[in-house]
């Protein structure tokens, strides 16, 4: 039996083949993961990517990965892989000049957690950069939901450490969180 | 279908976040210790995309153009397994890289070699049912970058890959045997030793085509096996 195929950076000329919204590639994933006829609430996820010294990663990518409005993934390799709205659960974002993202989607549901009790709504997110020999995995999940408190995975974190994953409330449907990936105020990350 | 994610497999293959040699690493690496993720629904389902998002000419590089591009015309094919050996079909696979003059079509590459007019160099395939993957391209160049004095990358082409699962996702670059830039890129020699082989393609004589490309085979593995172990 042979090993798992070894990770390798992302590099920083991506863009023209997995975000190629300024080349001419058709786009396969989008920033918008809301379709005609999505269920749910439709929200926007802001924030920007930060490297060690403060300076936001111009050559990001991010990820994101969930459950429907109502916490099924019926539309993921678990399920059909079709959902009635067509939504697909994952968007990919090239991370601007300033390290900034944008996502349009729904406000996810909640989905079991590992201890078969319901998580409180969450994202699943990978990170990819030049200089990331492996990507990153974290989670972010939104400051008005009252169940974040007793959310299994959350409460693996240090209570200190908890907001860096907890998107603020901004607008109307709107939120924002920034990914500080080293220094003061790191993301926490998860090993997955 | 749920598989587990064994975090060995993991840690057996993969580069560590912070790399002495690889100069990017040291501002874009947590410090603090990652948390052990318990393997949720999140984690264990993926997203499903297969042939509807592909394009004609999606995998052929050398037909994305009126002309053809310059350099030497491969083909690149192989299977895409879990770590039990079974086959991952219909899961998306996107490939980039440089032109034969090691140029990439990216607005921020600098390297004074020539663009070519008639090549992009990206594209995209879903595997068979039996998890084969073929794509025809030209041989990437070689290209230098600025980690340290006279770094060259080995010749590459760039992998994206899904799998069954969040935890099945993988970014990698592919390379080809014999390669004398190997014992000097930093990135190549952070993967643990007794995993660099896996990243290298064999040359084989078997899907190479007569008078036409030479062909290359490379397998790919990704996380994830068979809850209930196969006997041996
Ligand atoms: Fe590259």
């Amino acid at each position: 039996m042979s090993g798992i195929t070894p990770s390798q950076t992302v590099g920083p000329y991506f863009a023209y083949a997995l975000t190629p919204t300024r080349y001419a590639l058709h786009e396969i994933f989008s920033t918008d993961l809301t379709g005609p006829g999505v269920e749910g609430t439709k929200i926007t996820l802001t924030g920007q990517v930060f490297d060690g010294d403060g300076v936001g990663i111009a050559d990001a990518m991010v990820e994101i990965w969930q459950a429907d409005s109502k916490g099924s993934l019926e539309h993921s390799t678990l399920g059909s892989g079709k959902a009635n709205s067509g939504f697909k659960g994952f968007g990919r974002a090239e991370s601007a000049a300033n390290g900034g993202y944008t996502f349009t989607t729904v406000k996810p549901g909640r989905v079991d957690g590992a201890d078969g009790k319901p998580q409180a709504p969450h994202l699943g997110v990978t990170i990819f950069a030049r200089g990331m020999l492996t990507h990153l995995f974290t989670r972010i999940y939104f400051e008005d939901e009252a169940s974040n408190a007793d959310d299994q995975i959350l409460n693996l974190v240090p209570a200190d450490r908890r907001h860096t994953l907890i998107a603020r409330k901004v607008g109307d449907n709107a939120y924002h969180l920034d990914i500080r990936i080293q220094g003061g105020d790191e993301t926490v990350f998860f090993h997955a | 279908m749920t598989l587990i994610y064994p975090r060995e497999s993991f840690f057996e293959a993969h580069p560590k976040h912070d790399s002495p040699t690889y100069r990017s690493t040291a501002k874009r690496h947590p410090k603090q210790p990652l948390i052990i993720l318990p393997h949720t629904k999140t984690e264990l389902s993926g997203p499903v995309y297969g042939h509807e998002v592909i394009s004609e000419f999606d995998n052929d590089l050398t037909r994305q153009h009126a002309g053809e591009p310059q350099g030497e015309r491969i083909i690149v094919q192989g299977r895409v397994l879990d770590e039990d050996g079974r086959p991952v079909p219909n899961t998306l696979v996107e490939v980039w890289q440089a032109n034969a003059a090691g140029r990439y079509v990216h607005v921020v590459d600098d390297h004074p070699a020539p663009l070519d007019p008639n090549f992009s160099g990206a594209g995209r395939i879903v595997t068979d049912e039996n998890g084969r993957y073929r794509f025809t391209s030209i041989k990437p160049g070689p290209y230098p970058w600025r980690n340290h004095h006279n770094a060259w990358r080995p010749a590459h082409i760039h992998f994206s890959l899904f799998g069954h699962s969040f935890l099945s996702r993988l970014v990698t670059q592919m390379y080809f045997e014999g390669d004398p830039l190997f014992p000097y890129d930093p990135i190549f020699n952070e993967i643990p030793e007794g995993a660099r082989d896996r990243l290298i393609s064999k040359f084989d004589l078997d899907v190479t085509e007569p008078e036409w490309a030479l062909g290359y085979t490379f397998d790919i593995v990704l996380r994830g096996r068979n809850a209930t172990p196969m006997e041996k």
